[in-house]
């Protein structure tokens, strides 16, 4: 928490939503997109991209009103400023992928209900500057995406066989069809959330015996 | 200023509760400026998604009735078919080929799929009473099981060359002209296409049969 203090660390802002706090494998928030929309790695990129700049938009717009905004009234004027976001992504890629689009459907309007979204302006936004909130905002967005295309590559490689729509295995082979419908979603991110933690917790045994030989030097 | 002077009541409600005004005024204007911009966005998108969605149903068309070369929206009106430009309620396209002879009619229909309701467009051709292509332009099926009826090859065979007389027959084993094959793990899905086709054959077929396509072709 020490790098939430110091003002000029953008670095660190940006960096701990890709690892230390990940929105999804450590924080485990964002999880009904995450879950729905992941059955193929180009899905994920795009509600990915989508919710990067729902997130970066609100971050910068309510970092910058922060002051102007009454207390009372920020939550609405936070899901204002997200859903005004949410609906000029959702016009942009209906005209441009549309489908894309199609394939996402509702789940586009419910990034609204993104707790990671409001969940960054409660908790970051209102209380820093721009440049450390927009430092906060990418971090926590490439994070996101990175976990939804880990999620949704890993699902369409299992349960379709193919990558981008493109053929991997060849027609002989049999996709786990699993994969691809929500439990696969569900078995899945509990597997990458496993392997997470177990790096976690491999990482800190290290850093700890390192500490306790360090010690037992100093000693 | 003056607030201040009365640090006993002012202070603290300037700091826990601004005045209900203040609060109004900047609700009001946080959706204004939202407004403002979903409009600026609206109106930016809107002519490329209409292109969008017009290109859809062009390229649906073509595809259901092969070698067609345009096409023209009709309408029934008074018990005749008749050429229309406006976005009527319930439209069919005529297709021509290079020599403007009539291919047959794409049509339109939709009805409920297993899990919301499925479009799709589909070329019929008059004189031989079959379907000769069939394309499902909205569906919200399974991913993976129902969602093969987009795409599925051997599915998709089914309605090059399928007979809508007595009445379309889903079943597991294709025999007859005027059945066609499930797809396993699809049954409900593959039903609801052909439940759809019989509903609007049923209700368009009688029109099309009723009106005879050389009137329309000398009136152009």
């Amino acid at each position: 928490m020490a790098s939430i203090s110091d003002p000029e660390n953008y670095y660190a802002e940006f960096i701990k939503g890709i690892w230390k706090e990940n929105p999804v494998f450590i924080q485990v928030l964002g999880m009904c997109p995450m879950l729905a929309v992941t059955n193929s790695a180009i899905n994920a990129l795009a509600m990915g991209s989508a919710t990067f700049f729902v997130l970066v938009g609100s971050s910068l717009l309510v970092s910058m009103f922060k002051n102007v905004i009454p207390k009372q009234v920020r939550i609405s004027c936070y899901i204002i400023i997200i859903a005004t976001f949410v609906t000029v992504a959702d016009l942009t890629l209906l005209a441009f992928v549309p489908k894309i689009h199609k394939e996402l459907g509702a789940f586009i309007a419910l990034i609204v209900v993104n707790c990671m979204i409001l969940g960054r302006q409660e908790a970051f936004s209102s209380k820093h500057s721009v440049k450390a909130s927009v430092a906060d905002a990418v971090g926590m967005a490439i994070g996101f995406v990175i976990a939804l295309f880990a999620l949704g590559a890993v699902r369409e490689v299992l349960g379709n066989g193919s990558l981008f729509g493109y053929s991997l295995f060849g027609p002989n082979f049999e996709p786990w069809v699993v994969m691809i419908l929500p439990p696969g979603g569900f078995l899945m991110l509990g597997l990458l959330l496993l392997f997470f933690n177990w790096i976690k917790e491999v990482r800190e045994r290290a850093e700890a015996d390192l500490d306790a030989t360090y010690r037992e030097e100093v000693a | 200023m003056s607030e201040e002077l009365e640090p006993r009541a002012a202070e603290t409600e300037d700091a826990s509760e601004p005045s209900s005004t203040r609060l109004i005024v900047t609700l009001s204007l946080a959706g204004l400026l939202s407004g403002l911009i979903l409009v600026g966005a609206y109106e930016l998108t809107l002519p490329r998604i209409q292109a969008n969605q017009a290109r859809e149903l062009r390229e649906a068309v073509f595809k259901v009735l092969p070698g067609t070369e345009r096409f023209q929206e009709m309408a029934f009106v008074d018990d005749n078919l008749v050429e229309t430009e406006a976005d009527a309620e319930e439209v069919v396209y005529a297709g021509y080929d290079q020599d403007d002879e009539l291919l047959g009619y794409a049509i339109p229909g939709e009805g409920a799929g297993f899990q919301d309701t499925i479009k799709l467009i589909y070329g019929y051709q008059p004189d031989r009473r079959i379907i000769v292509g069939m394309e499902v332009l909205e569906s919200r099926e399974t991913p993976g099981l129902g969602d093969k009826i987009i795409k599925d090859a051997a599915f998709r065979k089914n309605f090059l060359e399928l007979s809508v007389d007595p009445e379309i027959v889903p079943v597991t084993e294709k025999g007859a002209p005027n059945e066609i094959d499930t797809i396993t793990g699809a049954t409900i899905s593959s039903k609801a296409i052909a439940n759809i086709l019989n509903a609007t054959n049923e209700r368009w077929l009688p029109r099309l049969e009723g009106s005879k396509p050389n009137d329309q072709q000398e009136e152009k």
